[in-house]
């Protein structure tokens, strides 16, 4: 049997695994690595085990058992610290050396750290793995910034707030999730997060942080001279691919490993997939094209390789503190170029919120806040480049009532029986 | 003892339809039977046998406490009854000493009952010392008024509705009975078809639904009545179709009468050219009025309001006396009336022109009995101001108080802007009115709140001398009293308590019948002499009678006129002037009734189903018109005329002649932005009778185009945009009435303007597509009920009209989107709860994937999505397979 090695063990490594083995049962003895000293988990769920909403147990996607069964060999607790590719072997930090005819790195991907004096204080944390939200469970009722209005970030706020911390939020801009919301959608969840107790502090640049003078934190400062006091400080301001070990083994890297549409690195014993990855200049933060590039990967590993990789950009759906968020495209309208095009369809309702950006009678982008119902609805206009002149009345109303454009009240235009 | 406790004695409450009443609508004056509950048409009735048209028929649901007037008000405050009479008479007393009696007036209404009118005439001619006492029917019927006392020597209708069923000819002139007298129409339609030889001619400039049922309709141009009826005259003559023995024993006047109808000759080409008819259609109406011995002639609006109405009148009953038909069994002119107590009015002496019971102020004879009748301290001795020269003396400060009752003139006189004007600048405006707003309201110094129908009491008399009672069976609303009452309790605080001891409205029809003697003592034909001895027994008892009482139901069968020679008059009727129509404005307009409303609608206006038939204000034209000057049928037309302008939906008809428009005479500023037909008129009036000419307005239309239109529904009153109009929504909404604007304006309405205009709303929905200009609003109050639903765009945006209405009503759960979409969400089958959230993947799609063969999670994501984002749903997706699977 050939030898496949993994290095790593999460939600893309895990994905790989049941297709891989589902595809080629008898094909390879796998050994997987994992750093981290646990069993396969969905990552997505940290937010809610934060929050107290979940427990371990439950977001234990893969058990021990489930890799006994399929007759993988999982390490954990020891990252993997050189590739050395004549020999096709790897080599863990606790020396083991381990054969592969191919090798899959999915190494995911580290939280970026704060450029600013005093990020190695005691106390400064990350959000990113079941170690640190053990570490976050644990804090005493304390006062926490949180660094980062993203996603991460918001998740982290929302539940240390739900653990009954003091949490101030710092972002850099204008309004929340950037990325991925509207002006108009932010400033809601601005105030629906404030109304459970969050404070935030807007367009605000982290300065440094204030040494209590044990070597712990006492503060953030910012740009405009202000000081949060503070016990903890939580960094959410985005990840970095972690690609050392692939490039310290002699892999292309420029922002991740670069692999090509089969997810081969330059090496063609080694594939890369995920958050470590670099994939036509586009790096990955998002669950969904991990799992399509484990689904691809896996058809070459067994060997029945004729899939290719291709970007879809598809709708990203978040979810903060219960709170549905769909965004896609170019939902601002403006190509990304600050100056708006095309047409704004906007709905205001208590608790749910809907843009939908027109361009020539096409759905070219939308945000969708709170009641996301309509989500497939309208990505399928916009995937399919629906022409939506006949629905465009009731078309933020949703699905439900463009089904009857065609309705005309009875009443509506006679004057005279 | 309490009126309402006199009431509760005599007429038991409860009982099944236990109420015999009249309808508060139309001159023909049907009788309802009624609990308050249910209603019908009284079977005993004379004029109805107990039909009902739609107005009568749905007039429950005009009652109830909404936008009713509760309190006197005084200069806006609310005060007591005693504080409010105080201020009404010794305002108008002071007035009266300053200025003399003809500085105050009255202007009443044919909505009064008989008892009423009969105070109000006699506290103002014979107390106040003024005839300043005149009343809406100066605009309906007093041509005729005038019309009967030329010919007759008094203001009698000779003929009574089963006239119309004897009839071999029934002609109807300038009158569309089908919509403004139901009941009368159905009455023909009923004989047409037990005799379909009964003729039916129907003379009208509009082709109207009353043409359905004639054999033969005559176009003419407006205002070509006396053309018509003396070509008439002069047809008859050389035809030789005159009862010349009739003319001879029981007229006079006929040669002189004769000679001017000839003046226009006898070429009937011509005369048919110059009408605008055919000479086929206008010789078969002669020929047939000559041939048909019984004929009734019935005439309205069309022939009383023009500037000749008085003249168009008499050319009509010209031809019944120069044929011997008046007052015969099937053959009378017949005049019918628009009120249910015009004619009450009328025969009480409500005209500034009358004095009282058919008698003349200025004759001595009659002056002298009826001031020793009434005691009378200062009876008045000269004519007075009638309704339009009323109105231009309170503009010019002449009158320095008026006292409105139960009549809207704001919005029913000519030049109605400039009424609007000079009542905002009198000194005193006294309002009884038995609602809270209207246009003429809202210039009174004093509101007085007057008993409705359905609670007051007392006589009417329709348009055959039927004398029937108005009775109550709902409680007065609030501080509501019957207008005798408020009219005994001022003339008392004036200072005349002793002539005006009335405690119940029997008390003074009793005096009003003693009054009638003196009628009789010169002649006159009203006779209720019978009814001087009625006791309070016999009154609450009173069933349908034609006056004179006891008599035939018909007057002058015999040939005795009420004039001094006991002849007829004929009057010779000279045609009136050819009128260019101007450049500037080209169009005719005329207008009048439509089926389900009446008036100013403050009645019918609170019935959301009497708009089903007509909901918006609109001018008809014909679709020449409408080309020719750019209109859109279904747009907007403005019209202007020299006094004022409109701005009205466009609406096509054939039926009109060319060159003409109609528009219906009842929106006021309360149901539209700019709809009330009298703006457009201008103040020409009659000579003779002082009526205004209703029917013949020139104008210039344009068309309007609005950047947008849209829907409205609140409760509230509407923003300012160029153009609504409202339909009420549900009679019966306790929460304050909500009501359907169509709307349509140029300017943007700012989310600034909405949130000035509706400050109560604590949450607004809100829905934007500005590069279309489509917007939705819902407003919601701090409960979340609706308080208000709005949607524009460029074209009227799509609704569910009746289940809006509902969300109304609603008390909680408004689902919000289905709010917007205003219609509700057809959600399909129930799919369950959502399991996928990311996309939205509800239970039963997933059985469904899982039935079909999925076997696991992954194939379930294959599927159907589930699972295949986050993946926090795959748990709930295993748990489903094993349950499905097993």
């Amino acid at each position: 049997m050939k030898r496949l090695v993994v290095v790593g063990n999460g939600m893309a490594a895990c994905r790989l695994l049941e297709e891989l083995t589902r595809l080629a049962p008898d094909l390879y003895q796998i050994t997987v690595v994992g750093d981290e000293p646990f069993a396969g988990y969905n990552r997505v769920m940290l937010s809610p085990l934060l929050g107290g909403g979940t427990d371990e147990k439950t977001i234990t996607t893969h058990p021990h058992q489930w890799y006994r069964d399929r007759n993988i060999r999982l390490i954990t607790g020891t990252p993997v610290v050189a590739i050395h590719r004549r020999r096709r072997q790897v080599e863990t930090a606790a020396g083991h050396l381990l054969d592969y005819d191919r090798l899959l790195l999915a190494t995911g991907a580290a939280p970026r750290q704060l450029p600013v004096e005093g990020v190695t204080l005691d106390g400064v944390v990350s959000f990113r793995d079941l170690y640190d939200v053990r570490r976050l469970l644990s804090l005493p009722a304390a006062r926490v910034v949180v660094v980062g209005g993203g996603f991460l970030g918001l998740e982290a706020a929302d539940a240390l707030v739900k653990q009954g911390h003091d949490v101030t939020l710092v972002h850099s801009r204008g309004h929340l999730l950037n990325q991925q919301l509207d002006e108009s959608a932010g400033h809601r969840l601005q105030q629906d997060l404030e109304a459970r107790g969050l404070k935030f502090v807007m367009q605000a640049r982290t300065q440094s942080i204030e040494d209590n003078g044990q070597g712990a934190v006492a503060a953030v400062h910012l740009a405009d001279g202000q000081r949060l006091p503070a016990d903890y400080v939580v960094q959410a301001v985005g990840i970095v691919p972690r690609a050392e070990l692939a490039a310290s083994a002699g892999l292309t890297v420029n922002q991740g490993v670069r692999v090509d549409d089969t997810l081969q690195t330059f090496d063609p014993a080694i594939y890369a997939i995920g958050e470590c990855v670099e994939h036509r200049e586009r790096t990955f933060g998002l669950v969904a094209p991990l799992y399509e590039q484990a689904s691809v990967c896996a058809s070459h590993l067994a060997e029945l390789g004729h899939r290719r990789y291709l970007y879809a950009d598809s709708a990203t759906r978040l979810k903060i503190s219960g709170i549905d968020l769909v965004s896609c495209g170019d939902f601002l309208g403006d190509r990304g170029k600050g100056t708006e095009q095309g047409e704004t369809l906007q709905l205001n309702l208590p608790g749910s919120y809907r843009r939908v950006q027109i361009r020539d009678n096409r759905v070219v982008g939308m945000v969708l806040y709170g009641d996301v119902s309509d989500a497939p609805f309208f990505e399928k206009l916009w995937k399919e480049k629906t022409d939506i002149g006949a629905l465009r009345e009731a078309l933020l109303l949703g699905e439900v009532f463009c089904k009857r454009p065609g309705d005309s009240d009875e009443h509506s235009e006679e004057v005279a029986a | 003892m309490s009126v309402e406790a006199k009431i509760q004695e005599t007429e038991p409450k409860n009982a099944p339809l236990s109420t015999c009443t009249t309808c508060p609508y139309c001159g023909v004056g049907c009788g309802i039977r009624t609990d308050g509950v249910t209603l019908k048409g009284d079977t005993q009735h004379p004029a109805n046998a107990g039909r009902l048209c739609v107005k009568g028929s749905s007039v429950l649901e005009t009652l109830g406490d909404q936008d009713r007037l509760l309190n006197p008000e005084v200069d806006g405050e609310v005060v007591s009854w005693d504080q409010a009479l105080d201020e009404v008479a010794g305002r108008f007393r002071r007035i009266v000493d300053e200025h003399g009696p003809d500085a105050v007036a009255f202007y009443v209404s044919g909505q009064l009952l008989t008892e009423d009118y009969y105070v109000a005439n006699k506290l103002m001619k014979g107390y106040i010392g003024s005839a300043n006492i005149d009343t809406n029917s100066r605009l309906c019927m007093s041509s005729a008024v005038v019309a009967h006392k030329r010919a007759f020597g008094e203001d009698v209708v000779p003929g009574c509705y089963e006239d119309l069923e004897l009839a071999d000819l029934v002609i109807l002139t300038g009158s569309n009975t089908a919509w403004a007298h139901p009941i009368v129409y159905q009455r023909i339609v009923a004989a047409k078809q037990a005799r379909p030889d009964m003729k039916v001619v129907v003379i009208d400039p509009r082709r109207t639904a009353t043409c359905d049922l004639a054999d033969l309709h005559l176009a003419i141009r407006p205002g070509q009545d006396v053309p018509l009826f003396n070509g008439l005259l002069t047809w008859l003559d050389d035809n030789k179709a005159l009862d010349q023995a009739y003319i001879d024993a029981h007229t006079e006047g006929f040669q002189a009468t004769l000679e001017t109808a000839r003046r226009q000759g006898n070429d009937w080409e011509a005369l048919a050219a110059k009408m605008g008819v055919s000479k086929v259609d206008l010789t078969t109406f002669y020929h047939w009025f000559a041939a048909c011995e019984r004929t009734v002639t019935v005439f309205s609006q069309g022939v009383n309001q023009a500037r000749n109405g008085s003249d168009q009148g008499n050319a009509i009953i010209n031809a019944h006396l120069a044929t011997g038909r008046v007052g015969k069994s099937g053959a009378s002119p017949f005049s019918i009336t628009g009120q249910p107590n015009a004619m009450g009015g009328r025969e009480v002496g409500g005209l500034a022109n009358q004095l009282a019971v058919h008698l003349d102020i200025d004759n001595p004879a009659h002056h002298a009995a009826v001031a020793d009748f009434w005691q009378a301290p200062a009876l008045a001795t000269k004519n007075g101001l009638t309704a339009v020269e009323l109105f231009e003396a309170v503009s010019s400060g002449e009158v320095k108080a008026v006292w409105i009752m139960a009549t809207n003139p704001v919005d029913s006189l000519p030049e109605a802007d400039k009424v609007r004007q000079a009542l905002m600048a009198c000194d005193t405006v006294v309002v009884s009115d038995c609602v809270a707003s209207g246009d003429t309201l809202a210039c009174a110094d004093i509101r007085l709140p007057a008993l409705g129908w359905g609670e007051k009491s007392g006589m009417v008399t329709n348009s055959e001398r039927c004398v029937s009672r108005q009775r109550p069976f709902v409680p007065a609303p609030g501080q509501a009293k019957a207008d005798w009452w408020i009219i005994t309790e001022v003339a008392q605080r004036m200072g005349f308590a002793d002539a005006f001891p009335y405690q119940h409205e029997h008390d003074i029809f009793a005096e009003y019948s003693a009054l009638t003697a003196v009628a009789g003592q010169f002649g006159k034909r009203l006779d209720l002499t019978g009814a001087a001895d009625l006791s309070a027994d016999q009154y609450a008892q009173w069933q349908p009678q034609h006056w004179p009482l006891n008599g035939d139901p018909r007057c002058y069968a015999d040939g005795q006129f009420s004039t001094p020679s006991g002849r007829a008059r004929f009057v010779s009727c000279e045609n009136p002037p050819a009128r260019q129509i101007g450049d500037a404005f080209p169009i005719i307009l005329n207008s009048g009734r439509i089926r389900d409303q009446w008036h100013t609608m403050t009645r019918t206006g609170r019935a959301g189903r009497l708009f089903a038939h007509l909901s918006e204000p609109f001018a008809a034209l014909h679709p020449q018109d409408i080309e020719r000057y750019r209109l859109q049928e279904g747009g907007f037309v403005r019209l202007t005329s020299r006094v004022g302008d409109a701005l009205v939906r466009v609406t096509r008809d054939t039926g009109q002649r060319p060159g003409t428009a109609f528009m219906p005479m009842h929106w006021t500023d309360q149901f539209s932005r700019r709809a009330r037909v009298d703006a457009l008129v201008p103040a020409r009036l009659d000579p003779h009778s002082g009526q205004p000419a209703f029917k013949h307005t020139p104008v210039n239309v344009s068309d309007w185009q609005p950047r947008w239109h849209g829907w409205l529904f609140t409760a509230a009153s509407p923003p300012a945009v160029e153009y609504w109009a409202r339909v009420p929504v549900d009679a019966f909404l306790q929460a304050g009435q909500v009501q359907r604007y169509r709307l349509a304006g140029d300017a943007d309405l700012t989310e600034q303007q909405l949130h000035d205009w509706l400050p109560q709303a604590a949450q607004w929905l809100a829905l934007n597509d500005p590069a279309t200009g489509h917007y939705r609003r819902a407003a919601l109050d701090k409960d979340g009920h609706l308080l208000a639903w709005l949607a524009i765009g460029e074209t009227l945006p799509v609704c569910d009209v009746d289940w809006l209405a509902d969300c109304f009503a609603v008390e909680a759960d408004i689902q919000h989107m289905a709010i917007l979409a205003g219609q509700p969400a057809d959600a399909g089958p129930d799919l369950g709860p959502v399991i996928c959230s990311c996309f939205q993947v509800r239970q039963k799609t997933i059985e469904g994937v899982v039935e079909e063969g999925a076997d696991s999670v992954e194939a379930i994501g294959k599927g159907c999505q589930a699972g295949t984002n986050c993946g926090s749903c795959i748990p709930e997706l295993r748990g489903l397979l094993e349950t499905c699977t097993s």
